[in-house]
């Protein structure tokens, strides 16, 4: 097994060949995947080194000591933290090869295909068709709210290839390419004014069936992963103290106390409290991970930080006062990716409402927690055993 | 890994997991709720069997303590432990105010003195049990009960062996039984509360003087309300658990009352934040264990926060337990009467909440 000293070696046997200073960003990136520097607890061949993922942090604190360029994970969040472990654990070995590499070093965007326009939270009624045809697979439906399509290179999809069995049954995954003619992506302008995500139509677009994850049929199963590794990664970023939206306000307070009134003290001090706990209990979660004691906590990280991101940028535009009655820009534009920082309380409060929707909605989550996690009853249901073909829509 | 030395450890050791079971298994043992309820009912809440077993034999009051001076020199953090497990079972023992505050106000001083080292000695074995002489209200206005004759609202007063002091002049340890102690009716029937009258009592051994007795009675009271946290948790955990249990069962309308959605977010939520309560309370006892400068701003923290956390929990549990959760018969008031009185122990949430103003430099108008 890989220990530290190994890990560290490596790393600096990277740095000496490579030089930050010297080296373009996406060669010193395919370097650093090559030698398994990028995640450590990934195989070997796949840019790790079958070590355990406590030692990432040693690596990580290294290259960026050195000057090291980051892979931007803001840019490609659904490629790494959703569809990279889904194609770990589903793909074959020619799958891993050929997309592991450009999405962890970020030449390749990945964007994910799920919500239809009547298959949100109950995400498994999606109708979205995929037909089989010799080798290959024919899709036809419609996508909508999804993020990055516009930036994709590649799509996780999910889509029924058999009507007549119970919704969750007939599913199946694939990679879809964007670069298909029978993609269309068209611009969804959203509550902020830009337009991060898209609506995307499917017409007869072709995958081959080497672009299967799991079983025909499987789909939800695979699905499953995809999901939870989405909600981890969404609460799951190492903060300082200070390092979320708590930071900008409580600069703000700290600059203009002609802003400052006793209730927003009162309320600010709550949220700092709670916002410094949740970073606590993220970081406790981050120390059971790499003890590989995982507890069950990943899943209300995400339930939190909506909540939080959303009492704390309500706050910051109320404290601006008169300010707070102004925006920076309603331009229409396609973002890269989502910046909540480089934008004023306004777009913060705005943006943050998707927080508690966006891979699943609070709502949903505090099914999941109660059902999954306190063991609650689950409620009465009536789609269980019947054909998705005949379900009410 | 440099980087990492500076993280709080916020996991549990597998010698604070063997602990938890030994505390566990005694406090089920000894002291189940019915049986906590018939004790405080006679008025004499205490099993002194329960604390010979619990300080003694188990070791937990001797936890802070040096090896030295005959303790197991273990740390906050173990100490949180046996608190959180007091708290799940709200178990009547003075773990708080003699093992904690008092026991850490006593290792403050200088403890190369007899005095101070024989008390310390005593406490650690479990063979006698002190208490600081202030209001369990606590002092975070800045406001120590320095020379006043008569001081109410002491927690476990009545029980304990000697009280700690504070005069003009320095520490004092007082025999109790030297003192008027009048009990009061304490809120929570688990945790008992006396007012004393100090004019002038016999034998007092003066401990140190006034500086080091004020700095010494200030770190008691930052690591009691520290280590209250984990108590709060424990209690919390216990609510939360016990409910879901509860709505498993309860059928109406032909449901497990537990299916319905209007309850399971209530307590999924309360989930999120037993959660997050406990990587605030063990961010305190970590703080408090390695002496960290963010030790008061931890302390803070976990205190604005558990205290609501607990307080939730205990009102949830009733109101979800409904007409038997109101019932004198059911341990959930004595859940819910603890938690209550734990917010007001050792400073309000708004009194931590103003502390931590100043601390993070986020200033009033
Ligand atoms: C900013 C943003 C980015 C997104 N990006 C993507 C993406 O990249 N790819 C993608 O596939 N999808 C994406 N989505 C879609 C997102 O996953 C869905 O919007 C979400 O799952 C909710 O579905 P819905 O909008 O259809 O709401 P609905 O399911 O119609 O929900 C409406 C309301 O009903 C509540 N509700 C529904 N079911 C229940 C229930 N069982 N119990 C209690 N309440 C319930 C919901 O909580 C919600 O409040 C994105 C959404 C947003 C806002």
């Amino acid at each position: 097994m890989t220990d530290a000293t190994d890990v560290r070696n490596r790393t600096k046997e990277l740095l000496a060949a490579h030089p930050p200073a010297g080296t373009e960003r996406t060669d010193f990136l395919k370097a650093r995947f090559d030698a398994g520097l990028a995640w450590v607890h990934y195989p070997k061949g796949l840019g790790g080194l079958d070590a355990p993922r406590t030692l990432q942090t040693a690596v990580d604190a290294e290259l960026t000591a050195a000057g090291a360029p980051d892979n931007d994970p803001r840019r490609i969040g659904i490629g790494l933290g959703m569809a990279a472990p889904t194609i770990l654990k589903y793909g074959s070995e020619e799958v891993k090869q050929r997309f592991l590499r450009p999405l962890w070093v970020g030449e390749e965007v990945w964007c994910q295909l799920f919500s239809e326009p009547g298959a949100g939270s109950d995400l498994a009624a999606l109708g979205t068709r995929a037909v089989r045809d010799g080798d290959d697979w024919v899709i036809n439906g419609q996508k909508v709210w999804t993020s990055s399509a516009h930036v994709a290179r590649w799509a996780i999809l999910i889509a029924r290839t058999d009507p007549d069995l119970p919704k969750h049954r007939g599913i199946t995954y694939f990679i879809c390419d964007m670069t298909d003619p029978g993609v269309e992506v068209r611009p969804l302008r959203q509550i902020t004014g830009e337009a991060e995500f898209n609506e995307v139509f499917l017409t007869n677009v072709r995958i081959p069936d080497a672009h299967r994850l799991g079983e025909v049929g499987e789909g939800w199963k695979v699905a499953q992963t995809t999901l939870m590794n989405e909600r981890v990664s969404i609460g799951g970023s190492r903060l300082p103290r200070e390092g979320g939206m708590i930071g900008p306000i409580a600069q703000t307070w700290r600059e203009r106390p002609e802003l400052r009134n006793h209730d927003l003290h009162q309320r600010l001090l709550s949220l700092w409290v709670e916002a410094e706990v949740a970073r606590l209990a993220g970081e406790r979660l981050r120390q059971q991970l790499a003890a590989g004691q995982p507890g069950p906590e990943g899943s209300g990280m995400k339930l939190a930080f909506a909540r939080l991101n959303q009492e704390i940028s309500g706050l910051e535009v109320e404290l601006r006062g008169e300010e707070g009655l102004l925006y920076d820009d309603w331009t229409m534009s396609r973002p890269d990716f989502v910046d909540f920082t480089g934008r004023d309380a306004g777009y913060r409060y705005l943006r943050s409402k998707g927080n508690s929707i966006e891979g699943g909605t609070s709502e949903v989550l505090l099914n999941i927690v109660a059902e999954r996690v306190l063991g609650l009853p689950s409620e009465p249901r009536n789609d269980k055993d019947v054909a998705w073909k005949d379900l009410a829509r | 890994m440099t980087t990492q030395s500076t993280q709080p450890d916020l996991l549990y050791s597998e010698a604070e997991d063997d602990l938890r079971a030994a505390v566990r298994s005694l406090l089920a043992d000894r002291s189940d709720t019915a049986s906590v309820l018939v004790r405080a009912e006679s008025g004499t809440p205490y099993d002194p069997e329960l604390w010979k077993a619990l300080a003694g034999d188990i070791g937990a009051a001797g936890l802070l303590v040096p090896e030295k001076l005959g303790g197991h020199g273990a740390s906050h953090r173990e100490a949180a432990v046996v608190l959180e497990e007091l708290g799940r079972s709200v178990a009547p023992a003075p773990y708080l105010t003699s093992s904690v505050i008092a026991t850490e106000t006593l290792l403050a001083l200088d403890t190369e003195t007899e005095a101070v080292a024989g008390l310390l000695t005593e406490l650690a074995a479990g063979r006698g049990t002190a208490v600081l002489a202030v209001p369990l209200s606590g002092s975070h206005d800045g406001h120590l009960p320095v020379g006043e004759p008569r001081i109410t609202g002491i927690a476990d007063a009545a029980v304990a062996d000697v009280l700690l002091v504070l005069r003009a002049d320095g520490l004092y340890a007082v025999e109790t039984a030297n003192v008027a102690v009048e009990a009061l009716t304490p809120l929570d029937l688990t945790r008992p509360l006396a007012a004393v009258t100090l004019d002038d009592p016999a034998d007092a051994t003066r401990l140190a003087d006034a500086e080091t007795a004020e700095k010494a009675v200030r770190r008691g009271l930052l690591a009691g309300a520290g280590l209250l946290a984990s108590e709060q948790l424990g209690l919390a955990e216990w609510c939360l658990e016990e409910t879901v249990r509860h709505t498993r069962e309860r059928h109406q309308f032909n449901r497990p009352i537990g299916s319905f959605q209007a309850l399971k977010h209530r307590m999924a939520q309360v989930w999120l934040e037993v959660v997050s309560a406990r990587a605030a309370a063990r961010n305190a006892a970590d703080a408090l264990a390695t002496d960290c400068s963010d030790a008061a701003l931890a302390v803070a923290v976990a205190q604005t926060y558990c205290s609501r956390v607990a307080v939730r929990a205990a009102e949830e549990c009733v109101q979800l337990h409904a007409g038997i959760g109101m019932t004198w018969e059911h341990p959930a008031h004595l859940y819910l009467k603890r938690a209550k009185s734990d917010e007001i122990a050792l400073g309000t949430p708004g009194r931590h909440k103003e502390a931590l103003a100043a601390l993070v430099d986020l200033q009033a108008p």
